[in-house]
């Protein structure tokens, strides 16, 4: 409307604003190498030991990662309620390793178990943020704090061999069965805060043992390759791939962009939204899945936590935004996520002396990552504006 | 051609918003593949009578329509949009409903694509089926073809001048197979005079393969060029229906504005050149929707002046950019100095104040009360209503102070409130307005700016916010500048009106001139032609 | 029976709720075990000790930068006034007993020495505090004012950054008293500090009151129903309504000749600089001062108090900020001491992330109607 008739093209820009155009646009993962490859010489660690920890955590995190991208692609932004899919997960093995299922079918298991959860969740977590469009990540980021309640008063109080909730009108106290004395704390409820995974430990990860002799000149080492969860991680890429070109994809991608638009062409917006939701969240409950059968040992009261914040650092880090964030953002993201996780005390001791300042920096890179990215994303918008702007002006 | 059984028949439609008659008793006809070309001022009711016609939930909400629409033969009562989308009616609007990371083909097929069966839609259902690239694109190049157009499928819509853009609009209506009615809003506002013949050329294309056109613009020599048919509304009616080839443009142009015979005496008031307090020169504003390009006139001391023309064409860029609101440039002096642009606060310390057409957005503090609405501008700009403590270090709001002038503006606006403490959301359109004038007037300004003064408030509170704003200017002498949609209004009480057409005046002729040629500078025309038209007819 | 439904769709649902759970718990403690008195006295403690935490809220709301989850910034500066303000005592003390002092400083160390000592060592934290929450804030400002709309949750991970970063400095940072410093490295602060033989309850035993168990911390309330004056004062000035406008409607402000974004910033700074004050408050009267992560949630709390109390995400008062603060932190008392007893198991905490999340959910999912 706005736009002049007479401006038929949009203006040429000059060679330095389009490199300036695309250092803005990769601003992060490009500082990010950056600091990297400044702290590997300090810390000291051996090339083979580092590809090997990366392959680990590439492994380890990436499916959780994975997960966060179909809201992305919904214009949802950060799905800060994926720690909640983390807890399904949790709740999941709490489950089977009561029951003692081991191995891959208790892997299968717990991820049958926590996909209702997963769901249910889910649901609650998108119909309320269609009752805050606009503020979507606040709002999922505190229902996180919120379900995290409920999953402490769940696990804490009604798990375990006796209950201690009474009813009235009920004899037997409310509980939901668990018996191992393992997990159960010594008071009769309330699920331990370190359980052992022994029964799946590792199971994926070697179920496809491979291993790679390499020889730098520095003495040949061995790397372990975790087939098993790779070819897990690389279906669930091509799930997404295929999932972009479905009618669902097609649908979500139009209601990310605009809603109103969308809305008028028929697309049931609201249903959309959830459905993108619902579906991260059951994806992130196997992702945790994943993530702690690598682990080995749960703090059922912390590993979800974290869960949301790593994976939405390691993903902003891979140059992703709030708004567009593709796979290969996932595995670019997590390699310089924990490259600089794995190095950064390390540096920190052989700067300054001390490895606790070096534990402190990464605390404040995954808080600073996503803060830095918050602001970058609202101010590259800004100047995208500005170039549009300049665009349609024509005469002044 | 109109010979055939009519496609589409609208019979005595009339509608009532709260009241206020908008359409009465309108009905016409139109053949397959005939085109309709529909004109008529802004708040003619042809968007009320479209809207109708396409099913907007609007008019449903407030209590339906009455007549009958007949397609094919049979009556139609769409209760949505896509009811009407299935009766075969398709519209193009005028603001461009293209999601911009889409490819062309992409947004042809919003929610239409062409899918595939795989074997996960057993379980998941329909909106899991694949899409069928290949497929999309052929419909998509097909649709393009019919238009007599070429463009890229692939091009993203971001990426495209705004000619394709309205291309690719057309195209996803004519995708639909059972499109019959295309009606389209103002499709050649935003393109080039070439863009425009191409896509003149593709409408009587799609109209030689049986589709009616509904042709709505303001581009008068547009419509003669291509309907078949021209309706004329104005006030809610058909004043009347014609063939291009028995009518001129300058006709069409005087049905529209209407009372032609009326001539009005001489000037509402005969003034005295004194002396210039406004001048403008070259400005350009760039406001969304309102682009002023290149605007250069004067205003003299106590004179009203009216800023009319169509929506969309830039008239109400022009006091948001003289007030600092959007980003503006060019020469303004304003009491004989220079005036630095984009600096609202430097506007209204020369003693300006502006009434804005955005009443609810930038007008009104709606959650706060009255009082607060009407002193805040005079408080800050002026230190009105603030008491000075301990040698001026403290600057209190003077609560007293200023729920004494908001009676004292209850009283003289007759605003119907409960007291100043009231909040101005509660308030109906009209009473905030006067709200809004309150507030100008509480800072004495040497020269006011009001923007669509009566622009949804009923006739009652109309007429008094006119009076006042009259009232305040021969009292007080304040020079007084309207913007207004509504060219009678302006004809009512301005000494002089400019006429802005495409971002610039069009022409600026005192308010006694008959309406018509207002009507024709409206169009687009240039002034040579209008009394070249008026010499030929007159 | 229409006034009692306008009453409730004002009040909100959530409120009532909770304020009769608080009226049950108070009703049940006795039945329980549970002593009245020590419940409302420590109550009314803890409404002193977070009281300013919660007012900090109020100019951000007010002038729409949302909920300022980034009240960790503030608090930092005042934990910056509070530990140095404790150097500068050990300093002084070192000073007096050497002899070596001189000037000035011999004047403030043997000032240190007399019955002044708290009141002066307390002052002097907030001096330091107020500057360095003043330059925090308008940096934050600064930031904030790009990211209009987003504002919410940018705040909260530049609190979470800041809170980081501050870990690093007080490593760090060259404080060398001994009651701070980790004994065993000799130098980076500890994580707890006690506030102990420098201005502990400085606040809270001014005039204090104890009737038996009964203990009403007179002065600490003054001090907060002196900073809510403060504030209310504040909006009532020219610029206080001009930040009010702001957060009304913005573009309103504009037209109104109003520079937004100097309003905004000085809101953000004032809510900062409330925010250090607050942590001293808080700090003189829980007799510790938190460092390193310590204040990483700290805004959660607050934010749910002054919606407990009936603020919204764009609109708050002093009245929302004084009910909010008991009806918080009256749960927070009373749900251990009562539900512990009632239960024999502890599930204060539970109840705490609950009610206090619930809240903040309750608001960011309401809709801002606008009444027609």
């Amino acid at each position: 409307m706005m736009d002049s008739a007479k401006t038929k093209a949009l203006p040429k820009f000059t060679f330095s604003e389009n490199a300036k155009h695309f250092l803005v646009s990769n601003a992060v993962p490009i500082i990010f190498l950056g600091l990297s490859a400044a702290a590997i010489p300090l810390s000291g660690f051996s090339m083979g030991y580092l590809v090997q920890e990366m392959l680990t955590r590439l492994a380890r995190n990436s499916f959780l990662v994975l997960s966060l991208l179909i809201p992305i692609m919904a214009g949802m932004g950060l799905n800060f309620g994926m720690v909640l899919g983390a807890m399904a997960g949790q709740i999941g093995l709490i489950l089977v390793t009561d029951w003692s299922v081991a191995g891959i079918p208790g892997m299968v298991l717990a991820a049958i178990i926590s996909m209702p959860i997963a769901a249910l969740l889910g649901l609650i977590c998108g119909k309320l943020l269609n009752m805050a469009k606009g503020r979507e990540m606040v709002t999922s980021y505190i229902l996180g704090f919120f379900i995290n309640g409920v999953y402490q008063f769940v696990v804490l109080y009604l798990f375990g061999v006796s209950g201690i909730l009474k009813l009235p009108g009920i004899d037997k106290p409310l509980r939901i069965p668990i018996t191992n004395p393992q997990l159960v704390l010594s008071r009769g409820y309330g699920i331990r805060n370190a359980i052992n995974l022994t029964g799946i430990r590792r199971v994926l990860d070697s179920a496809l043992p491979a291993s790679l002799r390499f020889d730098f000149g520095s003495g040949p080492f061995t790397i372990n390759i975790p087939i098993g969860t790779f070819m897990l991680i690389g279906l669930f890429c091509l799930f997404i791939v295929w999932f972009r070109r479905t009618k669902l994809g097609q649908d979500m991608r139009a209601v990310g962009q605009d809603m109103a638009i969308a809305d008028s062409a028929g697309i049931a917006v609201e249903r959309t939204r959830v459905l993108a939701i619902v579906i991260s969240t059951v994806l992130a409950a196997f992702g945790q899945i994943i993530f702690l059968q690598n682990i080995g040992t749960m703090n059922t009261y912390n590993s979800h936590e974290q869960t949301g914040m790593f994976s939405i650092a390691a993903l902003l880090i891979g140059g992703a935004t709030v708004s567009k964030a593709s796979i290969a953002n996932v595995f670019i993201g997590v390699t310089l996520f924990h490259l600089m996780f794995v190095v950064s005390p390390m540096a920190g001791k052989e700067l300054i002396g001390q490895a606790q300042l070096g534990e402190y920096f990464r605390v404040f890179v995954s808080y600073g990552i996503i803060a830095v990215s918050l602001v970058l994303h609202a101010w590259k918008r800004m100047q995208e504006r500005e170039r549009a702007r300049r665009g349609l002006r024509g005469e002044g | 051609m109109p010979d055939r059984a009519p496609l589409l028949r609208v019979e005595a439609v009339g509608k009532e918003f709260f009241g206020n008659r908008v359409l009465e008793e309108v009905s016409f006809s139109l053949a397959p593949g005939e085109v309709l070309g529909l004109v008529g001022e802004n708040g003619a009711g042809k968007s009320t009578l479209m809207n109708i016609l396409f099913g907007m939930p609007v008019i449903q909400q407030t209590g339906g329509y009455e007549g009958r629409i007949l397609i094919d033969g049979e009556e139609a009562r769409f209760q949505s949009p896509f009811d009407a989308i299935d009766a075969g009616i398709g519209m193009v609007h005028q603001e461009f409903s293209l999601l911009p990371g889409f490819t062309v083909t992409e947004n042809i097929q919003l929610n239409r694509e062409s899918t595939r069966h795989n074997f996960l839609v057993e379980v998941f259902g329909e909106r899991i089926r694949t899409l069928d690239r290949p497929a999309m694109k052929k419909r998509a190049q097909d649709a393009i073809t019919m238009l007599g157009f070429s463009i890229d499928p692939d091009t993203l819509a971001s990426e495209m001048p705004v000619g394709h853009k309205q291309f690719t609009e057309i195209a996803r209506e004519i995708d639909r197979k059972n499109t019959k009615i295309l009606v389209l809003d103002e499709p050649t506002a935003v393109l080039t005079e070439s863009e425009a013949q191409i896509l003149m050329q593709s409408l009587r294309n799609l109209a030689g393969k049986g589709i009616s056109l509904i042709f709505i613009s303001h581009r008068l020599q547009e419509v003669m060029d291509l309907c078949h048919k021209i309706v004329v509304l104005r006030d809610g009616r058909v004043v009347k229906e014609a063939k291009p080839s028995d009518t001129t443009v300058f006709q069409v142009a005087s049905w529209m504005v209407g009372r032609s015979v009326e001539t009005r005496g001489e000037s509402r008031r005969q003034r005295v050149e004194t002396e210039t307090v406004l001048e403008v020169e070259r400005l350009w504003v760039d406001m969304p929707g309102e682009t002023v390009r290149n605007v250069s006139f004067s205003v003299q001391k106590g004179e009203i002046f009216g800023i009319g023309g169509l929506a969309g064409q830039g008239k109400l860029g022009i006091a948001n950019g003289i007030m600092g609101l959007y980003q503006a440039g060019g020469n303004v002096t304003a009491m004989g100095s220079k005036l630095s642009l984009n600096a609202p606060a430097v506007s209204l310390a020369r003693n300006m104040a502006f009434v804005s057409e955005d009443r609810r957005g930038v007008g009104l503090l709606l959650d706060e009360p009255i009082d607060w609405n009407i002193a805040f501008t005079a408080m800050q700009v002026q230190d009105k209503f603030v008491k000075k403590l301990l040698g001026g270090l403290i600057k209190w709001r003077d609560d007293a102070a200023m729920t004494e002038a908001a009676l004292d503006y209850i009283e003289k606006l007759e605003i119907r409130c409960t007291g100043p403490g009231q909040r101005a959301v509660e308030l109906s359109g009209g009473n905030q307005q006067k709200v809004c004038l309150a507030k100008a007037f509480v800072v004495a300004p040497d020269i006011l700016f009001v923007s669509e003064p009566t622009r949804g408030i009923d006739v009652g509170a109309k007429k008094l916010v006119l009076d006042t704003i009259q009232r305040v200017n021969e009292e007080l002498g304040t020079t007084i500048v309207i913007t207004s949609s509504e060219l009678e209004e302006l004809r009512s009480v301005c000494d002089r009106i400019a006429i802005v057409d495409d971002g610039r005046i069009s022409g600026i002729l005192p308010a006694s001139r008959p309406a018509e040629e207002f009507g024709v500078l409206m169009m687009g025309e240039s002034p040579v032609a209008v009394s070249d038209a008026a010499g030929g007819n007159g | 029976m229409d006034k009692v439904k306008k009453f409730i769709e004002n009040f909100g649902w959530p409120r009532i709720i909770i304020a009769a759970f608080l009226m049950c718990l108070f009703a049940v403690a006795p039945l329980v075990g549970v002593r009245l008195d020590t419940s409302i006295s420590d109550t009314l403690v803890r409404v002193g000790m977070n009281g300013v935490l919660v007012l900090a809220m109020v100019p951000m709301v007010q002038s729409g930068c949302g909920l300022n989850f980034g009240l960790p910034l503030g608090i930092i500066s005042g934990l910056l006034g509070a530990t140095t303000s404790i150097q500068i005592a050990t300093s002084a003390d070192a000073a007096v007993k050497s002899g070596v002092a001189q000037g000035l400083w011999a004047a403030l160390s043997s000032a240190l020495q007399t019955g002044a000592r708290s009141a002066l060592l307390f002052a002097m934290a907030i001096a330091i505090a107020v500057p360095c929450a003043a330059v925090a804030g308008f940096v934050y400002a600064q930031i904030l004012n790009r990211v209009k709309g987003e504002e919410m949750m940018i705040a909260t991970y530049v609190g979470f950054s800041s809170v980081a970063v501050m870990c690093m400095a007080w490593l760090l940072l060259p404080f060398s008293s001994a009651v701070m410093v980790w004994g065993y490295g000799g130098s980076g602060l500890r994580t707890t500090i006690s506030t102990n033989g420098f201005w502990l309850h400085v606040l809270s035993d001014f005039q204090s009151l104890t009737v038996g168990k009964f203990y009403v911390p007179t002065g600490m309330f003054l001090f907060f129903l002196f900073m809510v004056f403060l504030v209310w004062a504040f909006f009532r000035t020219k610029t206080g309504t001009a930040i009010t406008a702001v957060g009304s409607n913005p573009e309103f402000a504009r037209a109104s000749g109003i520079d937004v974004d100097r309003m905004r910033t000085i809101s953000v700074m004032l809510s900062t600089i409330l925010g250090a004050i607050g942590i001293l408050v808080y700090e003189q009267s829980f007799g510790f001062i938190q460092l390193y992560m310590g204040p990483l949630y700290m805004a959660f709390p607050a934010v749910a108090a002054i919606l407990l109390g009936g603020a919204s995400v764009n609109k708050a008062t002093m009245v929302n900020v004084v009910v909010g603060t008991f009806l918080f932190q009256g749960i927070l008392t009373m749900t251990p001491s009562v539900i512990n007893n009632l239960l024999k198991s502890d599930m204060s905490e539970v109840i705490r992330i609950i009610v206090s999340n619930g809240m903040i959910l309750y608001a960011l999912t309401r809709k801002t109607q606008v009444k027609r």
